[in-house]
């Protein structure tokens, strides 16, 4: 497992650039994420994503797919597209410091 | 809050979500109409859409069951003709199978978290994908446009279809 750093700290990462350890990750550190992958503003409707990301990785030990941000989380899938373009499963996985989602739907 | 300067990103491992634009492009043709053809063609188009490829997808013939309002909530699955089940063909003869088999089937899907048939278009629809029904379909099952879902664009012909798949992947299921 290699490392690497953001925003001066030092974190733990697979090949690919996504944080493997969920404790790394605060708060602080998500608008350095997103702006490493050219989101450079969370809003509000950001964090409700995100934040929703989190704690569900808790219960479920996997990150949410689309449909369930969209259905448990109550965040319209239009929505996911616009405030993460094109990509919105990984790029939010990847602001939340989880690992991308396995589920395919 | 707005990130301006990040000394660090040179050196960070940051992963490449490929956001320079792509031309790549699927287009799915539905053709079938019972859940278990209906579902493969959708769970694909729902990865490309994910992967922020421009997605299509043209229902024919029996597909047309799938965004037809009246049909789309009762696509069904049969155990007859199916070997894949490792059921006796016999059983699927008997009234009342195709229905078991169906419900069952239905569970498994819903077990997944996977939405039903009008929801899950709904749901690509939402992400971006593109739905037509095919003409000649339409006009042989007496349907018009009042009749299929909401989420289709339009009813287009083939030549209309052939040109807009223009150096698209093409899946036919």
């Amino acid at each position: 497992m290699s490392t690497t750093t953001i925003a001066n700290r030092e974190v733990h990462v697979n090949d690919e650039g996504f944080m493997t350890e969920y404790d790394e990750w605060s708060e602080e550190l998500a608008p350095h994420l997103a702006a490493a992958i050219g989101i450079a503003e969370l809003t509000d409707d950001h964090w409700k994503a995100i934040r929703f990301l989190r704690e569900d990785f808790v219960d479920q030990q996997e990150t949410a797919t689309l449909r369930r941000v969209t259905k448990v989380g109550g965040i319209p899938t239009k929505q996911l597209f616009t405030l993460f373009p094109k990509k919105p499963a990984k790029k939010m996985a990847y602001v939340a410091g989880l690992p991308k989602p396995r589920g395919c739907v | 809050m707005t990130i301006t300067d990040h000394p660090s990103k040179a050196a960070a491992l940051v992963p490449d979500f490929g956001d320079e634009e792509t031309d790549r492009k699927i287009c799915f043709i539905c053709s079938k109409g019972t859940l278990d053809m209906a579902y493969p063609a959708l769970i694909m188009a729902n990865g490309a859409l994910g992967e922020g490829i421009e997605t299509h997808i043209f229902f024919t013939f029996w597909g047309m069951d799938m965004i037809s309002k009246k049909t789309q909530h009762d696509l069904k699955f049969t155990i007859l003709g199916n070997p894949a089940t490792h059921m006796p063909q016999g059983l699927g003869g008997i009234p009342g199978m195709t229905a078991v088999a169906t419900k069952m089937m239905k569970k498994q899907i819903a077990d997944l978290d996977v939405p039903e048939i009008p929801e899950f278009l709904e749901m690509l629809s939402d992400m971006g994908a593109h739905l037509w029904a095919c003409k000649m379909s339409v006009d042989m099952m007496d349907l018009d446009e009042d009749d299929l879902m909401d989420q289709v664009e339009d009813i287009i012909n083939v030549s209309e279809f052939i040109e807009l798949s223009d150096g698209a992947q093409v899946i036919f299921v």
